[in-house]
């Protein structure tokens, strides 16, 4: 018997009993329909991670304080005060994987227009701080270089923020007060939209850093400086000089530890989207155990279908058919029920992750239907089928014919 | 070229039932010539079946050898039994052993399934072996739907297919009446005298058995008597 007779016939054998095929290829159905659309909750939220941080910008480094220690107690992070314009300054100056930097502050105030007030995070930064965060204006302009020096007091708002003070009003020129200081609005940066959850990027204000540390918090340090390497391949080279020049101006003496922290957005992007790897695998094991069950019940009904099948079994044999053929056709079912289980699970699959983000509690989710797990899961889906059905197509070819014949 | 188409030298079959050996054949030696028709009787418990096992090329003999149509199939393994299960015999069984749910066409074609003949002729052969037990308006009706008459006769048309050179029948009219036993034993009368198909029955029913134009008798694995031609059967008439 060859493969296209032997699929006939077990086509043949499979459409005499509808239901029960139905049946035991739905465990193979749901299987492969959980894996393809766990994957692609996995993948969407892989896909999400990267896309929030390719929007900050890749090529991104931050300076930050690092931890102290005085008697052996450490301080956290930021614990040094030790972070000044003037490092800026000479990053920018002397680095030459360099393109700009943006000194930061913050802090958070009650920021008031009219009879609105919101209290909101103020960012001070300097007038390359859209360059640098890869954030463009939506209104406006940004603050330049002269009124940073002189700390003047400008600002720039956050889409969320002017839509809870401006509501339609056009900002530019108004004068809002951050802590009673009056402020006047130069721009509008676009939405970014949520970053967390919990943290809202739009929900903010920005004013040069000279203004926010002078006039709005009264210190003479950063929180931290965000730097934009000139390409994301040099961004360890920057990374590099960063640190050379900081030991250097902070007399830091070899092995002593750095009081400064440089991280870079590329590894801080790799980290989460390892993290959200990992969970697509957790949730596509999870869901593989489900396949596994699905192959277990292909075996269960197989095993009795091949009892039930005693007789035709003898019969066949005794007009010809070899242990091999009897072999085959029964594994042949088996394959060819997991296999169309396999297909209707990946179309299931799929639909059910395009419906999924309709539903409130996933849609916070992007699915992304990878074409990987699809393969994946139908080759699991069809070698469970001839693992599973081995058992049963031995034990019906190793029958005695006389014996199956005579079954009753 | 010999005539003999079943050759039987001193057959004996042990079959171990737990730890007690039971002899079913004991030294069966007999020869039938092509298109005869054999009946072969005896009570149950006699060792007819077992015959009719290895004479069919489902079982082999613990010793002794047989020769069907020349080749010395008491020593072929299984996959070659099979194949001359396939190509040279056709079986007949009391409970029809038709598959269910499947149509009378698809019965027919079984064998051929696993034979070399081509798709596209699987349909014609079966429909003409149809023809030949006169059942072709019924190819396509599901065996549950047929007579137990019509049922044996899908089963012979089964067995005719690959045009064998013996059809054996396990008590063929066990399961029938007395009307639909004669029809049967007519087509088989026919088959055996127009196609000079080789025939061997076994049967209890003496009037069926004397369709035959030879009987063995069967008791305690040993053959006890043989008749020829109406022998023991007229005054049955």
């Amino acid at each position: 018997m060859n493969i296209l007779r032997t699929t006939r016939v077990a086509l043949l054998a499979l459409s005499r009993n509808k239901m029960r095929t139905f049946l035991t290829a739905l465990g193979i159905i749901i299987g492969v329909g959980a894996v393809i659309s766990m994957v692609s909750i996995g993948e969407g939220a892989k896909r999400g991670v990267e896309d929030r941080f390719n929007s900050m910008g890749t090529n991104l480094l931050f300076v930050s304080p690092g931890s102290h220690a005085r008697g052996g107690v450490h301080s956290g992070a930021g614990g040094y005060i030790n972070l000044k314009p003037e490092d800026a300054d000479a990053i920018e100056k002397q680095c030459d994987a360099i393109k700009y930097t943006s000194p930061a502050v913050n802090t958070r105030a009650q920021v008031v227009y009219s009879n609105k007030n919101w209290n909101t995070s103020i960012q001070g930064t300097g007038a390359r701080y859209p360059e640098v965060r890869n954030w463009e204006l939506d209104q406006g302009t940004y603050f330049d270089e002269n009124q940073v020096k002189a700390g003047a007091k400008v600002c720039v708002l956050g889409s969320e923020l002017k839509k809870n003070l401006f509501e339609d009003e056009d900002p530019i020129g108004k004068v809002i007060r951050i802590k009673k200081i009056p402020f006047r609005v130069l721009g509008v940066l676009k939405s970014k939209g949520q970053s967390g959850g919990w943290f809202n990027r739009d929900d903010m204000i920005t004013v040069p850093y000279t203004a926010a540390m002078k006039r709005l918090m009264g210190v003479d340090y950063l929180s931290s400086i965000d730097i934009q390497a000139v390409s994301m391949a040099r961004t360890k080279e920057a990374q590099t000089q960063i640190e050379e020049l900081m030991r250097i101006r902070h007399k830091i003496a070899p092995g002593a530890v750095d009081d400064f922290e440089v991280r870079n957005m590329s590894e801080i992007a790799e980290g989460a989207a390892q993290a959200t790897g990992i969970m697509t695998i957790l949730l596509g094991s999870i869901a593989s155990i489900s396949l596994l069950v699905g192959g277990i019940g292909i075996m269960n009904i197989m095993l009795v279908s091949v009892t039930e099948r005693i007789r035709e079994i003898g019969i066949r044999m005794a007009v010809g058919a070899r242990e091999k053929d009897i072999l085959l056709q029964f594994l042949t079912e088996a394959v060819v029920l997991s296999v169309l289980g396999g297909l209707i699970g990946v179309f299931f699959g799929v639909g059910l992750s395009k419906v999924l983000k309709y539903i409130s509690i996933f849609s916070q989710f992007k699915t992304v239907v990878s074409l990987q797990a699809i393969i994946m899961a139908f080759a699991f889906s069809a070698s469970v089928g001839i693992f599973f059905g081995f058992y049963p197509a031995r034990k019906a070819s190793r029958l005695d014919p006389i014996d199956a014949l005579r079954y009753e | 070229m010999s005539n003999i188409l079943i050759q039987l030298e001193d057959l004996t079959k042990v079959y171990k039932v737990g730890e007690t050996e039971v002899q079913a054949l004991q030294g069966i030696s007999y020869k039938v010539e092509k298109g005869e028709f054999l009946a072969i009787m005896g009570p149950s418990g006699s060792g007819k079946s077992t015959l009719m096992n290895i004479i069919g090329c489902l079982d082999k003999p613990t010793s002794g050898k047989y020769y069907l149509d020349g080749e010395e199939v008491s020593t072929f393994d299984k996959n070659k039994l099979a194949r001359v299960r396939n190509t040279k015999i056709g079986f007949v069984f009391q409970t029809f052993n038709l598959l269910p749910r499947t149509t009378a066409l698809e019965n027919v074609e079984l064998p051929l399934l696993y034979s070399d003949v081509h798709p596209k002729d699987r349909t014609a052969l079966a429909l003409s072996a149809l023809e030949r037990v006169g059942l072709k308006d019924r190819a396509h009706h599901k065996t549950n739907q047929l007579s137990g008459g019509e049922q044996q006769r899908i089963a012979i048309g089964r067995a005719l297919l690959n045009n064998p050179s013996l059809i054996l029948a396990d008590e063929p009219t066990g399961n029938l009446d007395t009307k639909t036993s004669a029809e049967i034993m007519n087509i088989f009368t026919q088959l055996n005298r127009e196609n000079k198909i080789t025939m061997v029955m076994v049967t209890h029913e003496p009037d069926i058995a004397c369709y035959a134009r030879k009987r063995i008798y069967i008791r305690d694995g040993k053959i006890i008597r043989e008749e020829i031609g109406r022998e023991g059967c007229e005054e049955k008439k």
